[in-house]
């Protein structure tokens, strides 16, 4: 039995499909990562889980208990960081800790035993008395899952943690969550950064039009669904090489605005076609998550 | 769904996490609070009381200020609890989004609005009993009965308290609240028997008068700050409880289908 059991999860509003049959299940200590677009469900899938919507089909059983009827029990071993903050700007960054844990129904004495260990997690310990307002956007996100903690729950729950981020903030945060997974805790984490789901997940789904559209460990879907090597070609006259020369040399080619994206299993060809080409630059690359999710869920725009 | 919309609210000692919260916060600026919730029906009461006062000697056996004071007990008491449910909860729920954070907890969104109801009405509590404080300390209370007013102070703000969070969660904006004051807590203030006696008023308006909950606040407020028991006073207090009742029903019912959508 997993930590989380998603079968055939589906949600609708009006006439739109938002999560369309969506299979989940988290094994205990793993970090799952949910991919997907704007707009391809993924925060409403969280929401689901959590009981704070009703589905219109389908099961949930998160850590045994029955969602959404068992919701608010469940809730109390779950850690939640949401996609925007909500800290609560009237209190400093300790209040902040010790008014959360009492939604748990923990007792100040025993909050202010853990408030060490959360700051300290946070890197907060020196503005523990400041205001939230007067905090970073990476300290910000920091206490968000430090109050996350507050009940040590099993399971936490991460809606695009980093977004907005700048890179040692980023990197700050991964490293707290691989210390959590050290520490046993199971993570399901929404992400639209190929990086930090390459770096942080064991197992990842990718979701579009509120369907999982592939799903495995990073590497796997690598090698599942993409050809091994990618040459991007940048420059004018890009796209007239693609045309005369790319689309023979590789097994796929994709134009998109100025560059040309090849896929292939050996780029050798490619290469030296592009070095007798003095007015073309290009970027020979193993193929990563990205090319993965491209080709997946396409290249235009989801607002 | 739609079951889920109008089912029961289920009523859980978890509200006192949620009132609780509003407390420390309230805390914090506790005093300038208080002074500024009370100097507005200070300033009617004492301004128009004596001064208006002056030119009537006598309003159905009492000074005019002491007229007033009951009626500015119970007027105070509304416009605390419906500034509290409206402005300061639309920025919990909206603003700082802090129910959101909140309903990641095992809490639920029942807890959260009842909650801040019962919040309303504490704070509304607070502004009653100060108006009534100011009065006795004026020598405007007669009577030791008038600390039973308490609870129905209390009651008054919980009636005004559901009616705001009505408001709250069907509100786009803070703009919206202006509407609510012009069209529902002004009129209530003038045909509500505040000012002067409801019998004043042509017919209808009476009628109207007698439908809103803050004429039987005053209803009750006014003899039991002078050691009367108050007429029909069951009546009037079952008026109260069935707006607290059906106010915050339908603050739970419309903040479910605001928020758990």
């Amino acid at each position: 039995m997993g930590e989380l059991e998603v079968r055939g999860l589906r949600k609708r509003y009006g006439d739109r499909e938002v999560v369309a049959g969506v299979d989940l299940t988290l094994q205990p200590g793993v970090c799952f990562g949910l991919l997907g677009p704007n707009g391809a469900g993924k925060t409403t899938t969280l929401r689901l889980c959590l009981g704070l919507t009703d589905p219109d089909g389908g099961e949930i059983t998160m850590l045994g208990h029955r969602i959404p009827q068992d919701a608010r029990t469940a809730r109390a071993r779950i850690g939640v960081v949401p996609q925007m903050d909500n800290l609560d700007p009237d209190f400093s960054v300790r209040e902040n800790l010790v008014v959360y844990g009492r939604y748990f129904g923990y007792a100040k004495a025993e909050i202010e035993r853990r408030l060490p260990s959360l700051l300290e997690f946070a890197g907060l310990n020196a503005r523990a008395d400041a205001k939230i307002q007067t905090l970073s956007g990476g300290m910000k996100r920091r206490l968000t899952l430090a109050r996350a903690l507050v009940n040590d729950p099993d399971l936490i729950f991460l809606d695009e943690p980093t977004t907005g981020l700048d890179p040692q903030a980023r990197h700050l945060i991964w490293e707290r969550l691989r210390q959590l997974l050290g520490q046993g805790k199971t993570i399901l984490l929404t992400t639209h950064f190929m990086d930090e789901a390459e770096r942080l997940c064991h197992e990842l789904a990718i979701m579009d039009r509120g369907r999982i559209i592939a799903h495995g460990a990073p590497r796997t879907l690598i090698e599942r669904n993409i050809e091994p090597q990618v040459v991007e070609v940048y420059g004018d006259g890009a796209e007239s090489w693609a045309d005369a020369r790319g689309m023979q040399l590789s097994e796929r080619c994709e134009k998109t605005g100025e560059t040309v994206f090849c896929y292939t299993a050996d780029a050798q060809p490619i290469v030296q076609d592009l070095d007798r080409q003095p007015a073309l630059r290009y970027l020979h690359r193993p193929a990563n998550l990205e090319d993965v999710f491209l080709k997946l869920t396409g290249r235009e725009l989801r607002d | 769904m739609a079951a889920n919309l109008y089912r029961i609210p289920q009523l859980s000692g978890r509200l006192l996490h949620v009132w609780r919260r509003n407390g420390l916060v309230w805390r914090k600026l506790a005093i300038p609070s208080m002074l500024g919730n009370l100097a507005d029906p200070m300033l009617y009461m004492l301004g128009l009381g004596y001064g208006l006062g002056a030119l009537m000697p006598e309003m159905r056996g009492l000074s005019y200020v002491a007229f007033l004071a009951a009626g500015t007990v119970c007027s105070s008491t509304m416009m605390t609890a419906s500034f509290e449910a409206m402005y300061s909860g639309f920025s919990r729920m909206h603003v700082q989004k802090t129910w959101e954070a909140i309903l990641n907890a095992p809490v639920t969104l029942d807890d959260v609005v009842l909650g801040e109801a019962v919040w309303a009405a504490s704070k509304a509590l607070l502004s009653g009993m100060a108006v009534l404080f100011v009065a006795a300390a004026l020598g405007l209370v007669h009577s030791p009965l008038a600390l039973s007013l308490l609870p129905i102070v209390f009651l008054t703000g919980l009636a005004f308290a559901g009616m705001g969070l009505i408001m709250t969660s069907l509100s786009p904006s803070y703009d919206f609240f202006m509407y609510y004051f012009t069209l529902v807590i002004t009129p209530m203030m003038l045909v509500c028997g505040v000012f002067f006696p409801r019998d004043q008023l042509p017919d209808w308006l009476q009628a109207y008068g007698a439908a809103l909950p803050l004429t039987h606040a005053v209803a009750l407020a006014r003899p039991l700050m002078n050691g009367a028991i108050p007429d029909g006073m069951p009546g009037h207090l079952l008026v109260l409880v069935a707006y607290a009742i059906v106010g915050c029903y339908l603050a739970v019912v419309f903040a479910r289908r605001r928020l758990l959508k």
